[in-house]
């Protein structure tokens, strides 16, 4: 067992696990933040997806204890009370979810491709989407809509991070 | 905003799946909860001569290791198939004993042999590699054809030969008789490949046992929490139904593979019983490509007869069903009745005979995949036109309006009595928004990139909206397949749904509440659906075969006309009026011509109160219904896919795919568009990158994301959307359904596509960049030697 601490969605959280306690189980199983789930053994479907300090990962293949310190930020962390991210609300706006168990994963990753193609000052196209959610498995939507929800999301973040200027 | 048919509204339910509130069945956590892993068999045919548990047991947070001879021995009964279907020579269908943890002979790779629960997952995992099985190999056999061959490797006793059964449709005499007049006739040897459903939320369970009740709750990833409850009391022997509460809470995609009762749910009950603990099970993803049923995987030889009209005369079919290792709940239905009655297509065949051999081989149980059957007929029966086209030279479009049934009802030679349609409708509609006019135009300009572009057509259809209790009875089902519902108005007018319908994605919480918002003119809000819980609901049949638009949304119909008629008495009473002259309009009931009403909620509270009812009157405001269908529905379109191909490497891209469907009245076509993409893209897979792969010994090779290739965003187009609207004569709302038109239109699209690209026709699915570069090579090989 070992004590790890960490910043859980702006909150410091600290809990003895076993050394092989993977990060999605020590969100799921002691925090309880079940908004992130699983969905293959092999780090292919982007159901976990989480940002650690800023970055998206993979959190089924990332081990609790090497992440003493960090700043990790789930689905649950995202909206501002209870005003939603522009990448929630787009999700429904152009029904981008159907039965929603890989939506927290999708979202993780549809922020932080923007977030890295505006800091990068790139155009985020929809073949760069298309091409961005290589590791994200959905298998409700086709991604029509996911396509379409990531890229007005995009609009939108990219009016506030002018606005913001 | 109008939230009624045919509007776009919004999800209600999205607010919890996308700020990770979503609560999935490994969410749900229990007092007392330990945890399930199972030991399964690693060889696909082996006898089991000895289990040795002793090591296991005396692990760290061990509980108890569970095999098959103490569950047998406890009285929990086999697994059965729910669809009892006879040989042509009458003789009952072979069902082999499918024990829930196997006794004495594991018949396919992943056949769960026995459990561990322990404190922790990771230590019933742990656990789970002590226990030392001893087996004995037996040859395997894992293809149908070979399966059937003498000399195969027998898998059950009581099915010589492999042989489940040995099944016919038609009139074979006539099929002949047709063929031997015809002008011409089409022969082909096609392959549906074999699937795994792949839902992105593993199976789960956990089952919670109640000594002092003799109670028994199992939250599971069920599409009809009803019929498990039914199944597992009433065949499994776990509890009597009273005794036994089902819960499916939020379930993440089913797609078929979650209609069924499986081995580690029965097991997941019955040991919290043995252990008096709650237990919990989650597959993880590869358990779910070993034990979740398969798709498809039939063999077909089929020939299709034409006049020198191009008329068909008569279409003959032999079809070799792998049923894998045992029968699942629906797998004898799957490749009959879903299969061969949709052996007509849209066209006017006079004569029609299928042959089907249900074949049982070392590999997971094979049942309904999104579409179950009809994809498979979908992909012969335009395969086959396709190639007819070709091989006469025709235009394909022109060969199946020649064909196309154009007057309803029409009675085809398998069974089915098409109720309503637009065959050469949905074409035009297709052609016009697919630009078919200006397809030689993007052709030309695709090869001075090097590109070989090609344009397929597919004009589906496929039975629906399952259907009528009596028919499905007299054709061997073991169940009535009707829908329930209940509304209840509350004393302050909101209103509750409980439906026998399942959402796992389909938005029945928006769609369900469209219906009753627009019928009583009330915001939206205040309707809710409650679904999935035995212990809530009334009796039902649950969601597949795209029922719950067209038989689940009649039930509410039926249920709200009774609630209406009450309500109606009610206002006419108050208000001393007649009932003729009640109407009700935007959330109040009113007297025509007069300001007399009475708002919706004062209503609800007149009935609740019962101050001043009717003479004889019941208190309450809350109506049942049970809705019986009373034929299948069939929807119906014509999609058209153009590809792009890369002759150098065979890398196809999908470049167009315009969907021209007829699914009868829509109730919010945001959803039904959004059903069409899924479906489509889960076509593409099949025509392009998926396939399961069992090697001869009947390992899985196809057992992770690494090796099953899923469909990923860069491998679909946008889709194209279009809808004609002839209405569904059968149900009141004229919903004929929308859940597997895209899985069953889109794969001979895609085919038919590619093969007309590249210029050769003989090309299986997943038509991968290898298989295409070699049937590319093929077709150039004879221009070479000239």
């Amino acid at each position: 067992m070992t004590k790890v601490s960490m910043k859980v969605n702006g909150k410091a959280v600290s809990r003895d696990v076993p050394d092989n306690t993977l990060l999605v189980d020590f969100l799921r199983e002691q925090l309880r933040l079940t908004g992130t789930h699983v969905g293959c053994d092999t780090t292919q479907c982007g159901a976990c997806v989480v940002h650690v300090n800023g970055k998206s990962i993979k959190s089924c293949t990332q081990l609790a204890v090497s992440l003493a310190g960090a700043e990790v930020t789930t689905i649950e962390g995202i909206a501002n009370g209870a005003d939603l991210h522009p990448m929630q609300v787009a999700f429904n706006d152009h029904h981008g979810l159907q039965c929603g168990f890989c939506t927290p994963g999708m979202i993780m990753t549809g922020i932080d491709m923007v977030n890295r193609y505006q800091a990068q000052g790139r155009e985020l196209t929809e073949e760069a989407i298309r091409f961005e959610l290589e590791g994200n498995i959905c298998r409700c939507t086709g991604y029509h809509n996911i396509v379409k929800a990531i890229d007005a999301a995009a609009q939108q973040m990219s009016g506030m991070a002018k606005a913001a200027e | 905003m109008s939230t009624g048919i045919g509007a776009r509204v919004k999800r209600k339910e999205d607010k919890r799946f996308t700020t990770g509130q979503g609560r999935y069945t490994d969410d749900v956590r229990v007092d007392n909860q330990a945890y399930a892993v199972f030991v399964r068999s690693p060889h696909a045919h082996a006898k089991i001569t000895g289990i040795d548990k002793s090591e296991a047991e005396a692990m760290d947070g061990v509980i108890a290791v569970l095999d098959g001879h103490q569950l047998t021995g406890d009285g929990i009964g086999n697994l059965i198939c729910g669809w009892a279907v006879s040989s042509k020579d009458g003789s009952p269908m072979n069902m082999g004993a499918w024990s829930a943890l196997a006794t004495d002979t594991a018949r396919y790779v992943g056949d769960a042999v026995a459990v561990v629960i322990a404190d922790s997952r990771q230590e019933a995992r742990d656990a789970a590699e002590a226990v030392v099985v001893d087996y004995e190999e037996l040859p395997v056999v894992v293809t149908s054809d070979k399966a059937l061959e003498s000399g195969a490797p027998q898998i059950h006793d009581n099915a010589a030969g492999n042989l489940c059964f040995d099944w016919e449709i038609g009139d074979e005499a006539a099929a002949d008789k047709g063929l031997a007049e015809a002008a011409h006739v089409t022969q082909m040897r096609i392959v549906n490949n074999r699937l795994s459903p792949n839902p992105m939320e593993p199976r789960s369970a956990v089952a919670i046992y109640d000594s002092a009740e003799e109670h028994y709750t199992l939250y599971t990833t069920s599409q009809n929490p009803h019929v498990a409850r039914l199944v597992l009391s009433a065949f499994y022997n776990v509890a009597p139904e009273h005794k036994l509460r089902v819960i499916a809470p939020d379930v993440g995609g089913g797609f078929g593979a979650k209609i069924y009762i499986y081995p580690e749910e029965i097991t997941c009950l019955w040991a919290s019983m043995k252990t008096g603990r709650s237990v919990k099970w989650t597959a993880d993803r590869s358990e779910a490509f070993m034990t979740d049923a398969h798709g498809r995987d039939h063999i077909t030889n089929a020939r299709m007869g034409f006049d020198q009209n191009g008329k068909i005369t008569g279409f003959k079919v032999d079809t070799l069903a792998n049923l894998g290792a045992y029968m699942s709940l629906f797998s004898s239905a799957t490749p009959t009745y879903l299969y061969a009655t949709l052996l007509s297509g849209q066209y006017d065949i006079a004569n029609i005979y299928g042959n089907v051999k249900g074949v049982y081989t070392n590999t997971v149980p094979v049942d309904a995949y999104r579409g179950a059957g009809r994809p498979e007929a979908s992909f012969l029966v335009e395969r086959m036109m396709e190639t007819a086209a070709r091989e006469m030279g025709m235009d394909p479009a022109e060969l199946r309006r020649r064909n196309f049934i154009g007057s309803f009802p029409h009675q085809t030679p398998v069974i089915m009595t098409y109720d309503a349609g637009d065959f050469a409708g949905n074409l035009d509609m297709a052609q016009k928004a697919a630009d078919v006019a200006g397809f030689p135009a993007r052709r030309a300009e695709a090869a001075q990139r090097g590109k070989l572009r090609g344009l397929g057509y597919s004009c589906y259809i496929e039975a629906c909206g399952i259907a009528p209790s009596a028919a499905v009875g007299s054709l061997g089902a073991g169940v009535g397949l009707w829908e329930s519902a209940e509304v209840r108005v509350n004393p302050v007018g909101t209103i509750e749904i409980l439906t026998g319908s399942h959402s796992h994605g389909q938005g029945h919480e928006t769609t369900f509440s469209q219906i009753v918002a627009e019928r009583f003119g009330l915001p939206i809000e205040n309707v809710s659906i409650v679904h999935g819980d035995t212990d809530k609901v009334q009796f039902g049949m649950g969601t597949y075969g795209s029922r719950s638009g067209a038989v689940g949304m009649s039930a509410i119909v039926k249920a709200m006309d009774k609630v209406e008629a009450k309500v109606r008495k009610i206002a006419a009473h108050v208000l001393e009026a007649s009932e003729d002259d009640i109407v009700i309009e935007n959330g109040a009931v009113k007297v025509a011509g007069t300001d007399k009403q009475m708002l919706w909620h004062e209503v609800g509270l007149a009935a609740y109160t019962a101050h001043n009812l009717p003479a004889g009157m019941e208190p309450g405001l809350k109506e049942t219904a049970f809705y019986d269908p009373v034929n299948f529905t069939f929807p119906a379109g014509c999609y058209i896919a153009e590809v792009e191909v890369d002759p150098e490497t065979g890398v196809t891209k999908v470049v167009q795919f315009t969907a021209a469907d007829d699914f009868g009245t829509i109730i919010n076509p945001m959803i039904v568009e959004g059903q069409v993409h899924g479906g489509a893209a889960q076509g593409i897979g099949q025509a392009m990158l998926e396939g399961v792969v069992y090697d001869q010994d009947g390992q899985l090779l196809t057992g992770s994301y690494m090796d099953y290739c899923m469909p990923r965003a860069d491998d679909v187009p946008f889709y194209t959307i279009e809808h004609n609207k002839t209405v569904c004569p059968g149900n009141p709302l004229g919903i004929k359904g929308c859940g597997e038109a895209g899985a069953i239109g889109t794969p001979p699209a895609i085919i038919n596509a590619i093969t007309d690209a590249i210029g050769n026709n003989d090309l299986q699915m997943p038509a991968t960049p290898l298989k295409v570069w070699t049937a590319l090579q093929a077709a150039a090989k004879p221009m070479a030697a000239e």
